[in-house]
């Protein structure tokens, strides 16, 4: 801090204000608001709606299998008899944990990785990008067979591992938007004024960027989440008789047309936080557009 | 700006390469039909067309189109075979030397004659050890099959002879009653000399000869198209012997591998036979198109093999224990559907062979079993894991096995999903605990359940070894007499089920959507339906089906 | 501007080479073998196979013997579909997937940018959260529901289509919907925040103040900044969307590349995950320098180094 020549009380009043806008701004953005409200609630919902189920996950009741909704089970029982609604919520949580953590490694790898590669600039440019073009490049599902036989009985550290596959194109995205912040002049100013150069990239570029990276945030947890779908789907998915909802959507749409019930109401929850997601996201990148507030 | 100048860009891209886009129309069930082309779902594509080299199922429905044996499926009956390239037969007393007579006018599809040289000539590639055919040793039961695989003997030491163009003379190494019905299987059916020494060298594994447009065969049908992924196409075979009570014109063989697509054409009404039936649509069909919906009993067993060299599971007590606590009525009435058969013993019911009948649902015995291995109420037992391929069918029995030893048990087990590559690596090395198996039948006969727990046998994969058994085997293949033949296999398949290398779970249906338009659908246990016999009725006949193929 | 090019060309090939080294090894981890099957294969027979495909070898003499090949655009046999060259199957199942991958990306450009640029001109209006809802459909749902979704509107329900297969020209449209629909989800997304980005910048209120009319700063001028993020994702996108999907290949039952990457991986066919692998990555280094020019030419403070 002691080397910045700015006055540090301009700066912090500043930041305050800030930050005060953009949540006045993100409160106008009544869509944002009620998505993320919504949001809270699904969260809360697959967190603690379990501890209130008088059903568990695995149960069976062979010959109650695939009943409708009704007053014992709400959402139903899947093809084993199992309670739907404690497999959806309890799913969920694997869905949302995954989405979360996936996302949070590929952010953290991306943004450093695409700010520096873009700062820098020539040589050290071109090897990084490179480096990204080879790890695209390599097949993906061989990456995720030798995770499932490493890692087969430890999902989250899959899905770890699968968030440091994803931050590639994060890092060309942030590349991108850094490249072209770097020849502006502040950058010239700041360099001029002495600051080292992690400090002109993550605290005077990459705020500036951070429009594309959380729209591409917000892309990355459905990406992530379907991801987690389509590997259910390969059977390479969480292990059973543990759920998630993109096991139990692969489930239901293989007999949606006899069960919609199995298909609709995980595939719900799948769809309403995805779509929550993108429009808390949005609402976001529009809350943090410093200029947008002077139109 | 740019998407406005991508735009034209881009449909003009997508016109040009639309013009060489795709291949030939669709046809409908009623135009089939109408045209006498049978549309069938055969689930995949062939990975070989060679007929020595032909490993799967899929394969299997095409070479029965495209040639012919000595002897030829029965359009209805099982535990027979009618004639084929041999119009008569004849054996000694002790069933070991065979003598078939070939008619005169076999012919392969260019003209050819079929002759008891070719049958020779084929029997000795299949048996060379360098063109690395799978099934090779299905033609160890002649004499010196081994040997001369093994180039100990010479090719004509093999017990293979053309006493003229006509008539081939067949010594085997023992004495098999039932040697007629081996010779189903395509590895003794016959390839053509003359086309295959015309493309190249008879032991090359890739010689084209195979291929569309070089392929001769000798069945009722010949090779037309064959578009990947798309359709194989065959055609009526004019130069087959029986032609003129050939009453189709081609099938079309689609390689279908999602269950819910092919259903989703069959209700659309693009095919007339399906490969199988989606799970979950099975009752529905089973009450709503009972005239559609075919269920037919299928040679064939589902098992979970126990690796015996674990902690625990060495036990042969906890073994059982685990085959009693198993309610297979259960299973097979809420998880798999199709009418399967609970198993009690690991050989299907065949002609004079009756299945056995053991492992009855018994929680009480099982939990006795248990504690007298030294685990009461389950109590100490290791955890372990059921090992299954990835699959909605394996994955829901896993999930009621391990629900079922839990609740009658006391113990807890896991379950691993596994790529189908893997899993087969986890099994060669038997590296699981528990895995799940299946079983069926190359050709119709008891021992081809039998053999393979014999020891060091490659498909056994337990550890699981008995000197008696393997005795008892060895004497079975020995043995003239059909009925003292099976006696044999009984008391072998006895000792293995006293000690559970393997719990056997249900014995397999196979069930198919099949269009009215089919004359006649019989079942067959092995599941070979001869397409020679195939009628289709134009217009097809009313059906429960038409609002869906009216629209 | 050509020293660039010839020098990102000279990189490709490293690039290549180290994607095909890396692929070698990586699957050889995997376990499994190419030959296997339910029923045992006979252990003389998996010898002669072996043999037979030089995969007795060490794996440093294998791995020579296939760089050399590779090398002089060889790209081997496929050791599963015995006979068949990998660059055959290649060649006869990229064409469907490209035709499936344009259409798809004309589909994803169709509803993303009209949606993305009407929802960042309207910003916060009911006329945004619609577009945007819209545009967000494909990404709700995973494809192998969105697929058969599909299947069951326009082939069963209304009998316009076939459910599936590659006979008539009209088997494309199903297919492409349903991956055109996922991209344009993220076409919407990333133009509106790419165009709010660029409406909000100086350059842009000085043409507005200057009078220009508000439909030629959108298209002439926002547009082109705004795109950056776009382009930025569809340049690695496009590889992907070109070289066809798994999922959507076996729901509709197409001969396309896809199948292939996951295929050949399940099978350990090794020449063809390193053909399939190699020639993404040829695909996607030449996409990506594209990109690169792309971006040069929408964004001049970018220079080409």
């Amino acid at each position: 801090m002691s080397a910045v020549s700015l006055p540090p009380t301009a700066t912090l009043s500043r930041g305050r204000s800030l930050r005060q806008d953009a949540w006045a701004r993100l409160r106008q953005n009544r869509l944002a608001m009620a998505c993320g409200t919504v949001l809270i609630g699904i969260v809360l919902l697959c967190y603690v709606g379990p501890l209130f189920c008088s059903h568990t996950i695995e149960a069976q009741n062979l010959d109650q299998g695939a009943t409708p909704p009704s007053a014992e089970h709400w959402f139903g029982t899947d093809e084993a008899g199992r309670d739907l609604l404690v497999r959806v919520l309890t799913g969920g949580q694997v869905s949302l944990n995954v989405g979360a953590l996936a996302t949070l490694v590929s952010l953290i790898i991306g943004v450093a990785y695409g700010a520096t590669a873009g700062y820098l600039g020539g040589r050290a440019d071109s090897v990084m990008m490179r480096v990204v073009d080879v790890l695209y490049s390599l097949p993906f599902m061989v990456f995720v067979i030798l995770l499932t036989v490493a890692f087969g009985r430890s999902m989250m550290l899959l899905y770890l591992a699968i968030g440091a596959v994803e931050w590639l194109t994060m890092a060309r995205i942030v590349r991108a938007g850094v490249q072209a912040q770097a020849r502006q002049e502040f950058v010239e100013a700041a360099r001029s004024l002495g600051l080292s150069d992690s400090r002109i990239i993550f605290r005077h570029i990459v705020p500036n960027v951070l429009g594309p990276v959380i729209v591409y945030t917000t892309l990355t947890v459905p990406a992530v989440m379907l991801l987690e779908a389509a590997l259910s789907f390969l059977g390479l998915g969480v292990q059973p008789p543990q759920s998630s909802w993109g096991s139990l959507i692969d489930q239901g749409a293989k007999s949606m047309e006899t069960y919609p019930w199995l298909l609709g109401i995980p595939a719900g929850f799948f769809s309403l936080t995805l779509f929550c997601f993108n429009f808390v996201g949005d609402g976001l990148r529009d809350a943090i557009d410093v200029k947008s507030g002077k139109d | 700006m740019l998407s406005i100048r991508l735009f034209p860009l881009l449909c003009a891209v997508l016109a040009a390469v639309g013009l060489t886009g795709c291949g030939s129309g669709t046809m409908d069930a009623k135009e089939g039909a109408e045209r006498k082309i049978l549309l069938v779902g055969n689930g995949a594509d062939p990975r070989f067309m060679d007929l020595h080299l032909v490993n799967s199922v899929s394969e299997h429905h095409l070479m029965m189109a495209l040639f012919e044996g000595l002897v030829a499926e029965d359009p209805v009956k099982d535990a027979e075979a009618e004639p084929g390239v041999a119009e008569r037969w004849e054996s000694n007393p002790d069933k070991s030397v065979w003598t078939f007579h070939l008619r005169h006018n076999a012919r392969w599809s260019d003209g050819v004659p079929v002759t008891a040289e070719d049958f020779v000539w084929s029997w000795r590639r299949m048996l060379t050890a360098a063109l690395a055919a799978e099934y090779s040793q299905m033609l160890f039961a002649l004499k010196n099959g081994r040997e001369f695989y093994e180039q100990k003997v010479s090719a004509e030491a093999v017990g293979a002879k053309a006493l003229d163009a006509h008539t081939l003379e067949v010594t085997l190494v023992g004495p098999t009653p039932h040697f007629i019905l081996m010779l189903l299987h395509t590895s003794w059916w016959p390839v053509p000399r003359h086309t295959i020494e015309k493309y190249g060298d008879p032991l090359d594994r890739v010689n084209p000869w195979s291929q569309e447009g070089h392929m001769v065969g000798n069945g009722a049908f010949q090779l037309k198209r064959q578009l990947f992924r798309q359709v194989l196409e065959v055609e009526k075979n004019p130069q087959y012997w029986d032609a003129a009570n050939v009453k189709i014109e081609g099938i079309r063989f689609y390689p279908i591998d999602s269950d819910s697509t092919e259903e989703r054409l069959f209700r659309k009404g693009m095919l007339h036979v399906t490969e199988i039936v989606p799970l979950d649509k099975i009752p529905a069909y089973r009450r709503d198109h009972p005239g559609i919906f075919k269920q037919d009993p299928n040679t064939a067993v589902y098992f979970y093999r126990i690796n015996t060299e674990r902690p625990a599971l060495k036990d042969p007590r906890v073994r059982q224990a685990l085959a009693y606590a198993l309610d297979r009525e259960s299973i097979v009435r809420n998880v798999t559907r199709a009418g399967q058969k609970p198993a009690g013993g690991l050989v299907p019911a065949m002609e004079g062979y009756a299945a056995a009948d053991l492992f009855k649902f018994d929680p009480e015995k099982a939990r006795g079993l248990l504690a007298a291995a030294g685990y009461p109420g389950g109590q100490g037992f290791p955890k372990f894991e059921i090992l299954i391929n990835t699959s909605e069918a394996h994955r829901a029995i896993a999930e009621v096995v391990q629900q079922m030893w839990q609740q009658h048990l006391g113990i807890s087990i896991g379950i691993l999903n596994q790529d189908f590559g893997v899993y087969l690596d986890s099994m060669s090395r038997i590296d699981y605990d528990i895995m799940r198996g299946g079983w069926n039948a190359d050709y119709l006969d008891p021992a081809t359940f039998i053999d393979m727990w014999t020891t060091g046998n490659g498909n056994n994969n337990t550890h699981w070894s008995n000197p008696e058994f393997d005795r008892l085997v060895a004497a079975a293949t020995q043995e003239g007499d059909g009925a003292k033949r099976f006696a044999l296999l009984h008391q072998a398949e006895e000792l293995v089920l006293a000690e559970v290398p393997a719990i056997p779970i249900y014995f397999y249906t196979r069930s198919r959507l099949v269009h009215p338009a089919v004359k006649e659908w019989h079942p067959k246990l092995l599941d070979n339906h001869p397409w020679k016999h195939f009628e289709l009725i134009s217009p097809p006949p009313a059906s429960s089906m038409d609002s869906f193929w009216n629209r | 501007m050509l020293r660039f090019i010839l020098r990102r060309l000279f990189q490709s090939l490293l690039v290549l080479g180290v994607v095909f080294t890396a692929t070698f090894f990586l699957i050889r981890l995997k376990p499994g073998d190419p030959f296997a099957g339910e029923k045992a294969m006979p252990a003389s027979v998996r010898a002669q196979m072996e043999k037979r495909y030089g995969l007795d070898l060490p794996v440093w003499k294998q791995y020579f013997v296939h760089a050399a090949s590779f090398a002089r655009g060889d790209l081997l046999p496929s050791l599963r579909y015995e006979g068949m060259p990998n660059a055959k199957i290649i060649a006869d199942s990229f064409p469907v997937s490209l035709v499936i991958g344009l259409s798809a990306l004309t589909v994803a450009l169709g509803v993303g940018l009209p949606a993305g640029i009407i929802a960042a001109l309207r910003k916060n209006t009911w006329l945004d959260y619609s577009a945007m809802s819209l545009a967000m459909l494909g990404i709700c749902l995973p494809t192998f529901v969105m697929g058969p979704v599909l299947q069951w509107i326009f082939a069963l329900k209304l009998g316009w289509l076939n459910v599936a297969g590659w006979f008539e020209r009209s088997d494309w449209i199903l297919p492409s919907a349903t991956m055109g629909l996922i991209y344009a989800a993220y076409i919407a997304r990333l133009t509106r925040g790419g165009m709010l980005e660029v409406l909000n910048q100086d350059f842009i209120r000085t043409a507005r103040a200057k009078g220009v009319p508000g439909r030629q700063i959108v298209l002439g001028h926002a547009l082109r900044g705004g795109l950056l993020p776009v382009v930025a994702f569809l340049g690695p996108a496009f590889a992907g969307i070109t070289t066809g999907s798994f999922i959507i290949e076996k729901i509709f039952q197409l001969p396309g590349l896809g199948q292939h990457f996951v295929g050949s991986v399940f099978n350990s066919d090794y020449t063809l995950v390193q053909a399939t692998t190699v020639f993404y990555a040829a695909l996607l280094v030449l996409i990506n320098l594209g990109t690169d020019i792309l971006q040069a030419w929408l964004n001049p403070r970018v220079r080409l180094t």
